[in-house]
């Protein structure tokens, strides 16, 4: 190590930091004690970054990489482990591979490909304890997660009974009891449909859900109020109901409607974006729903895309799972008592599929109409549409049209035919790709310090060879530097992390705990007293603040 | 000609030895083979401080002593012969897509996983799971023989895909379990639950069997494919009576919780 390790210098890199205006000028970036700063004394160490691509560490706003569901992803696919080993090294410690890596496989392979933080998509409450517990295990990256409070049983009692503020102070509870960063919804309402009457889903999204006489849009609406109205540093985060079934179009441009007036994220969005009839063939509806976003400013997007190849379904959308489970593939459900479902299914998409070119199509073609980078984020909701691990390949499907010529011969023909894939010639930019991948995901969650390389920011810097391949450009970044500590020198890991856990605390009033007591010792399997996440998970880390704090963080005691 | 090695100093846990295979050690003169590294544990180790290697690198392969604790032997092996003067680990001829293998002890768990092609022999008995899918994968083996003199113990040839498999002791629980197509055959008595979850394949047993209710009976036939099957086997040097050669058997097809294409042939009488 150089003479002083908390300093660094990174020369005469070409920095790209949209958030600052900054689009490939070249100049240095100086850190110190893990953050950018504007002097480095003398003796601090120089990295050289002549004619490489700087940018800001990459933030993934919607993934799974933690927790019962991907447990259950891990332990039904031995197959996909054994044929994937990741050794380990001096610095870093073994593991494996395939579509949901171990934890610690998971944390460094998120770095080889220069991403810092990551976000998991949906945890019930009664799961926050493992959730953070593999975390600790998670290395390199910052993570945090959404709690799943969109089939709360409890919570759709107080929408019943119209006691909003209850409500609003219920969710609140929720998300500091469980020590979440976001709110999630996942297909609002069809819980009762599966489990109440026996694997039915959500059809109409105006259809009361019994016993609540309040329908998944009704539902929806609410908690997208309500959490705008709490300030959470990132809006309600929604998986839309009717996920993958043709004509969803409808039924996500009437949830984005619903929002009308308030900040809303609408998850994967690709997978909603199906136009046709429900039951026939899929087709593409990215025109309509990129278009109402291009138009709102309260809605931001991630579009999980699908990439051919292994992918696994991991949803809190059981009935989903259900239809897409056929003969010889595995399949498994979990209950999670009265907040949520669960459904993990292999699952592998073909480029000879109709289906599965659509779905791939779509994603792309919802990137090149919008209009706004900002609010349309990068992400395959992993594993979903595909691994993680295959972001460099659709990176480069995004600025290469000659690569997505190539590419669109060899999938079905048939449906690239009745795309607009096809006539669309848009490329992205390094500054685009950015901001997809680092600086809009960071604004849409809060987080002040990141997704960017201004004077305190975090210094979480991804230095990449200038390669014209922007597949291998980002598949293997030169240097990872991680909390000011280069991580990966050279393609090679030189130093471990463990990386700190975001979350969030809205004010609320204590007194609902005495609300929420006696529905959860009627109904749950364990004590309530064992439920909330207590103060000693919290190693290191970090609360996002609200959105009406003026940005002043509070930095987690050690 | 060929190179022989002599196992002197027995492991104290198992060995990784995926390099003993005629394409790993064939042109490799007698250092280079010593020099060849394989795990002991989780320690790198070289093959001469366990082997002592006689003769340069050629396309068959002699192994003296007790090998039981060394895995992997024929790993991958696409040509040549192993014969191994003793018993063998785990894992014997994983992934094995030609060549010939023959054990004149016993061999452990694992025999030919992920097999497809090629010929495996052992002389005595054999473990668990021989010929059989690796845990959480479809399909198993997609060609080749598997032939055991011995017994057998459970899941032999589960997922199987392709190919023969033979024993001609007794064999246990799970014959053919999730078989998807290809033969069995056990001379003398099996477990319970053979070729449950089958999908297509044939189970040939000359002993009575008990079996699923997903199974039915279908016909009695005297299957002429398996004169020519047996008379193979016999020239391979299993004991067949003649009996068995031109015998009825009793046709039982299944699972039918599956496609129910699947059978299970059991000798009758003369």
């Amino acid at each position: 190590m150089a003479e002083n390790s908390a300093e660094l210098r990174i020369k005469g890199g070409k920095v790209y930091d949209p958030a600052n205006g900054i689009d490939g000028e070249v100049r240095d970036i100086l850190v110190r004690d893990g953050r950018v700063v504007d002097k480095v004394s003398e003796k601090a160490r120089t990295i050289n970054a002549h004619g490489m691509v700087v940018m800001p560490g990459g933030v993934d706003i919607h993934c799974h990489i933690a927790g019962p569901k991907v447990n259950l992803s891990r332990k039904l696919q031995p197959e996909d482990h054994r044929l994937d080993v990741h050794p380990g090294t001096d610095v870093t410690r073994s593991g494996v591979g395939g579509v949901t890596p171990s934890t610690f496989a998971t944390g460094y392979r998120y770095a080889t490909l220069g991403y810092t933080t990551a976000f998991d998509a949906a945890v019930p409450p009664l799961a926050a304890r493992h959730v953070i517990e593999e975390f600790h295990d998670t290395p390199v990256i910052d993570k945090g997660f959404y709690v799943l409070l969109g089939n709360n049983m409890f919570l759709y009692d107080l929408l019943k009974q119209g006691r909003k503020q209850d409500f609003k102070e219920a969710i609140a509870w929720w998300v500091t009891a469980a020590r979440a960063a976001g709110v999630k919804l996942v297909n609002a309402g069809s819980d009762e449909f599966w489990k109440g009457r026996r694997n039915e889903n959500v059809t109409d999204v105006n259809e009361d859900i019994d016993p609540f006489d309040l329908s998944p849009l009704q539902a929806t609406a609410a908690f997208i109020e309500a959490v705008d109205e709490l300030n959470l540093p990132h809006p309600a985060h929604i998986h839309c109901n009717n996920l993958g079934h043709s004509g969803n179009v409808q039924t996500t441009l009437d949830t984005m409607k619903a929002a009308e007036g308030h900040r809303a994220h609408i998850a994967h969005v690709q997978f909603h974006s199906y136009a046709g009839e429900l039951g026939k063939r899929v087709q593409t509806g990215s025109e309509a729903i990129i278009d109402y976003i291009n138009t709102h400013e309260n809605i931001t997007t991630d579009v999980g895309m699908v990439m051919f190849g292994k992918a696994t379904a991991m949803t809190a959308d059981a009935p989903l799972t259900w239809m897409l489970r056929f003969k010889d593939t595995k399949w498994v459900n979990a209950d999670t008592e009265c907040e949520s479902g669960c459904g993990v299914m292999p699952f592998t998409y073909q480029d000879t599929n109709y289906t599965h070119t659509m779905q791939w199509a779509i994603g792309l073609e919802l990137f090149l109409l919008s209009k706004d980078p900002w609010r349309v984020m990068f992400s395959t909701d992993h594993p979903n549409g595909a691994s993680f691990q295959t972001y460099p390949r659709l990176i480069r499907l995004l600025m290469d049209r000659g690569f997505r010529a190539e590419m669109m011969k060899h999938v079905n023909q048939k449906a690239i035919s009745t795309c607009l894939l096809p006539q669309l010639d848009r490329e992205y930019s390094l500054s685009e790709i950015a901001i997809i991948t680092r600086a809009a995901p960071a604004r849409a969650l809060g987080l002040v310090n990141k997704g960017h390389l201004g004077v305190g920011a975090d210094a979480d810097i991804t230095v990449y060879t200038d390669d014209e391949n922007r597949e291998h450009m980002f598949n293997a970044p030169r240097y990872v530097i991680k909390a000011g500590k280069p991580i990966i020198e050279d393609h090679e890991f030189v130093d471990d992390h463990i990386g700190r856990f975001l979350h969030t605390e809205p004010e609320h009033d204590p007194a609902i705990e005495d609300q929420i007591r006696p529905f959860f010792e009627d109904y749950y399997s364990i004590r309530f007293n064992n439920y909330r996440v207590d103060a000693s998970y919290l190693h290191d880390h970090e609360v996002i603040p609200l959105r009406n704090s003026g940005g002043k963080r509070k930095k987690g005691s050690k | 000609m060929h190179t022989e090695l002599e196992l002197v100093t027995a492991p104290e846990v198992p060995i990784e030895a995926e390099c003993l295979s005629p394409a790993k050690i064939k042109g490799l003169s007698q250092s280079g083979i010593e020099h060849l590294e394989m795990m002991h544990g989780n320690r790198k180790v070289r093959v001469g401080d366990f082997f002592r290697v006689t003769g340069n690198g050629q396309c068959s392969l002699r192994l003296e002593g007790d090998l039981s604790r060394v895995k992997y032997i024929g790993a991958g092996m696409t040509e040549g012969e192993v014969r191994v003067n003793g018993s063998a680990g785990m894992h014997l001829g994983a992934g094995m897509s030609g060549g010939m293998i023959r054990v004149s002890g016993d061999a452990s768990d694992w025999v030919g996983p992920e097999m497809s092609g090629g010929r495996i022999e052992v002389m005595g008995n054999a473990g668990h799971m021989v010929g059989s899918a690796y845990r959480g994968q479809r399909v198993g083996i997609m060609g080749g023989e598997i032939l055991i003199h011995g017994n057998v113990k459970n899941e032999l040839g589960s997922a199987m895909r392709h190919g023969l498999i033979a024993v001609g002791g007794q064999a246990g629980d799970f014959v053919g379990v999730n078989m998807r197509a290809g033969t069995i055959i056990v001379m003398d008595e099996m477990g319970v639950r053979p070729g449950a979850g089958m999908v297509r394949g044939t189970i040939v047993s000359f002993q009575p069997v008990e079996l699923l209710p997903t199974f039915s009976y279908s016909c009695w036939l005297r299957p002429t494919f398996l004169r020519f099957y047996l008379c193979h086997l016999g020239q391979s040097g299993f004991e067949v009576d003649d009996v068995y050669m031109g015998g009825r058997y009793r046709r039982y097809c299944g699972d039918s919780v599956e496609e129910n294409r699947g059978e299970i042939l059991v000798f009758d009488s003369r």
